[in-house]
């Protein structure tokens, strides 16, 4: 019985040793983050400037012209008041926030990925969950929107300011 | 060390008993029915995966028809029918109410018998299915994109609407005979003048083919048999239809012996094309008729009900050569035909023997002018010369024939409790397995068509007994899945059923899942009271009528909050769900409103009507748990007393933001 007990002693020792170390890393990362989290969070999601991040999901890169198409925001201002109007209000904030001014805070690329996989953008976009928490855990309804679709209220938000 | 070898000894031994146990109780369960582990698998679907056939089983008396996965046995859904269903609200909701109408008023229940999915040379393809309504004969189309009835007609002329509801092989027609022979037209004549003076209706609906809308295009008005079940025929019986009878007696009293007496009763071959070229001819006779068309629209959401005033009828003398009775023996209850079109196959249900006939030889038979007789002018061919083979099962009452796609037949014995399987054109019964108990009919995806799916067979059963835990007198209906891909039939599987199942359709799951409706298009809505636009949500008043113009989404009513409603108004509330996510209903109730709640589907409306009785404050909320804030999905709808000069008012988030 001898026998066995000092290799699995000496292997414990050896076991706790690594563990103190990772622990040490865990901790001191768990500390960095907690320490972002409470700097970004003095500021409120919705009135955070995020304009660097492009969110999660399908859109990758938009390039917006200079003239804002007036076509495009007829059919986007239709689409947005049939498919987002019962949360989202231009003149306030309701169940979501106003897309007034979003165009400031936001990069096209988040607007589009947000209206097309909200669920995606909640999971994995820190500024899409902190909306969410912000605004009473009212998780934003994917309105199965085409590209073009969501494309066209872009361009109504750029008429926004 | 030596003790540790010893146990290790021991240890092994018993291992080797405790195996050696296992596998005598697992022989001794075998050998009572039950499974073993490789069977389970054949029916076990994994979490998360999915089943590869669709079963639509008939509800019967529930009036409903339910959906399943085969082999996994599990219901998807309840698809409401002929019954009213608190669930969805259909024959409650104003948009549905129309659907059970009929020349009798509303009526909130059926007795559904037998599916049939659409054909197209003879094969499923799956775009609807077709129900019957037995008690107040209708016939009901259901789209398979969206599993909702779309139309249901009422069949005038017509009672115990039972051998129906079977499709010709391109859909052209849907086709219900009556089951009980009635004066036609009804009229108050003694009982006892039955004979001769009753009359059996075969109704041929046309179907048209982009929508599937129906349309009686004519009613064949037969001797005063009771015309039970019939199928198509398909490939080179195309063309025809084959019904079969018992109390050819025209016994009216005590038919369990009075319409047992002729050795024989008839199947009855119909040519249609030749009836329907009569009637493209100008043939037939107008006769007033009273029976209602109901239509349910997918771009208003809203059923509309049509009482139509005459029927096209057809004596069957003034067609010569498109109608022939084919002796069958014994009351004859299943009329099956199988996949080639050859044989016609007649279970008669007192015989031991099923009966089968050869299309071929009616043919020649019909073309030598051979007949034995007439009855009421229609040639009656003899037994001998249309009769092909007899299978001798050594089963007791047999019912329904499916077929696989290797040239075998099952057949159901409901006395004996047992599916046989034979081959035909050699007659030889090649297998037999018990069912549990007492089954009617049996289902083989595709086996009422030219290219059956020859895997599953589905044994629906009259009697459940010890089948399950008991739950009181009464219990569901139960059934067997067997797997028939290999020579002998096997016994897989054991499950409940919803009401009770008679005949059931079954297919591929390709041929659905991918038309299966997602969401209603909110930009398609045409509803008459629907809002796309939040802000169009309102109330409006006129007279004591108030129109509730109401939208829903995660996880609020617009409005929410309404005043200046008052006792002794009709209050209907018309919801649109903004919802366009696949899955995400809502619901709504009011306290106090004498219906049911609503469904409303992602992009649909619905309405339902509320007479508030009581002053006060009352609340209505979401019945589908739709959200983390569903609990939150509520609102109030404050009453006034009748004499009030409160005014109309209605908000949504009041101040909130402002």
């Amino acid at each position: 019985m001898k026998r066995f007990t000092i290799p699995v002693l000496l292997v414990s020792l050896v076991l706790f040793a690594c563990e103190s170390d990772y622990q040490k890393a865990t901790k001191e990362r768990v500390a960095q983050k907690k320490a972002e989290v409470e700097e970004e969070s003095k500021v409120p999601a919705s009135e955070r400037i995020t304009l660097d991040n492009k969110g999660v999901g399908p859109i990758k890169n938009i390039e917006l012209s200079a003239q804002i198409d007036e076509e495009m925001v007829k059919r986007g201002m239709e689409l947005f008041k049939t498919n987002c109007s019962a949360c989202h209000k231009v003149d306030k904030r309701f169940i979501g926030p106003s897309p007034k001014g979003i165009m400031k805070r936001r990069s096209p690329e988040w607007i589009m990925n947000m209206i097309l996989d909200p669920q995606l953008m909640v999971e994995q976009d820190r500024c899409a969950k902190d909306l969410l928490v912000e605004f009473n855990g009212a998780a934003m309804a994917n309105q199965n929107m085409t590209e073009e679709q969501a494309r066209d209220i872009l361009e109504y938000f750029r008429t926004l300011e | 060390m030596n003790k540790l070898k010893i146990k290790i000894a021991i240890f092994t031994a018993a291992g080797l008993l405790l195996a050696g146990c296992g596998g005598e109780i697992n022989k001794g369960k075998k050998s009572n029915g039950a499974l073993s582990a490789n069977v389970a698998e054949k029916v076990y679907i994994a979490p998360g995966e999915q089943d590869d056939y669709y079963a639509f089983l008939s509800g019967g008396y529930s009036g409903n028809l339910t959906v399943y996965g085969l082999p996994s046995g599990r219901m998807f859904k309840e698809i409401p029918v002929f019954s009213q269903f608190p669930t969805s609200g259909y024959g409650y909701s104003e948009e549905t109410q129309p659907m059970l109408n009929t020349s009798f008023g509303f009526i909130p229940w059926d007795d559904l018998h037998h599916p049939d999915i659409s054909q197209t040379k003879g094969e499923l393809d799956g775009r609807w299915i077709f129900v019957n309504g037995n008690n107040t004969p209708r016939i009901a189309r259901v789209s398979l994109s969206t599993f909702e009835t779309e139309e249901i007609i009422e069949i005038p002329n017509s009672a115990g609407n039972h051998s129906s509801s079977f499709i010709t092989e391109n859909t052209e027609y849907v086709v219900a005979g009556t089951r009980f022979a009635v004066p036609v037209p009804q009229r108050d004549i003694p009982i006892s003048d039955y004979k001769g003076n009753f009359k059996g209706a075969l109704t041929f609906i046309s179907v048209e083919p982009e929508h599937g809308h129906l349309d009686i295009k004519f009613q064949l008005i037969m001797p005063g048999f009771n015309y039970d079940l019939s199928r198509p025929g398909r490939n080179k019986s195309h063309g025809w239809f084959f019904f079969s009878t018992y109390n050819t007696e025209e016994a009216n009293t005590l038919l369990e012996v009075n319409a047992s007496q002729n050795d024989k009763d008839f199947i009855a071959a119909v040519n249609w094309k030749k009836i329907e070229e009569y009637v493209n001819n100008g043939g037939g006779e107008m006769v007033t008729a009273s029976y209602a068309h109901n239509v349910y629209d997918e771009s208003t959401h809203t059923a509309t009900s049509t009482l139509k005033k005459e029927v096209l009828t057809v004596d069957p003398t003034m067609v010569p050569g498109a109608i022939y009775l084919l002796p069958t023996p014994k009351s004859p209850h299943g009329c099956d035909v199988d996949p080639s079109g050859q044989y016609i196959i007649g279970s008669g249900k007192l015989s031991a023997d099923i009966t089968v006939h050869s299309f071929d030889k009616m043919i020649a038979a019909i073309e030598a002018e051979k007949f034995a007789g007439e009855a009421y002018g229609i040639p009656i061919l003899a037994f001998e010369d249309v009769m092909e083979g007899t299978v001798k099962s050594g089963g007791l009452g047999p019912l329904h024939t499916e077929f696989d796609n290797n040239g075998n037949a099952y057949t159901t014995f409901f006395i004996s409790s047992e599916v046989v399987k034979w081959k035909l054109g050699t007659w030889e019964v090649v297998d037999r397995q018990p069912t549990f108990y007492s089954v009617g009919h049996l289902m083989i995806p595709g086996g009422n068509s030219r290219k059956p799916y020859g895997k599953y067979l589905v044994a629906m059963n009259k009697i459940t007994k010890d089948r399950y835990l008991p739950t009181g007198p009464e219990m569901e209906h139960s059934a067997q899945i067997y797997d028939i891909s290999g020579e002998k039939m096997e016994l897989l599987y054991d499950f409940p059923t919803h009401g009770e199942p008679h005949y059931a359709a079954g297919c591929s799951a390709d041929l659905l899942r991918d038309n299966s409706k997602k969401i209603y298009r909110l930009d398609a809505n045409k509803h008459p009271y629907a809002v796309t636009n939040p802000a169009d949500a309102r109330v409006e008043r006129d007279g004591n009528v108030v129109h509730i113009y109401m939208a829903t989404i995660r996880s609020h009513f617009t409005p929410d909050n309404i005043e200046g409603v008052k006792v002794g108004d009709k209050v209907y509330f018309h919801v649109t769900n903004h919802e366009q996510d696949f899955d995400v209903p809502h619901g709504i109730s009011m306290i106090g409103a004498q219906t049911s709640e609503l469904l409303i589907m992602p992009g649909q409306t619905k309405s339902f009507l509320w007479e508030p009785k009581r002053v006060g404050v009352w609340p209505f909320y979401c019945t589908d748990f739709c959200s983390a804030l569903h609990q939150e999905m509520q609102g109030y709808v404050r009453v006034s007393p009748a004499s009030s000069d409160i005014e109309l008012s209605w908000t949504v988030g009041g101040d909130l933001g402002e």
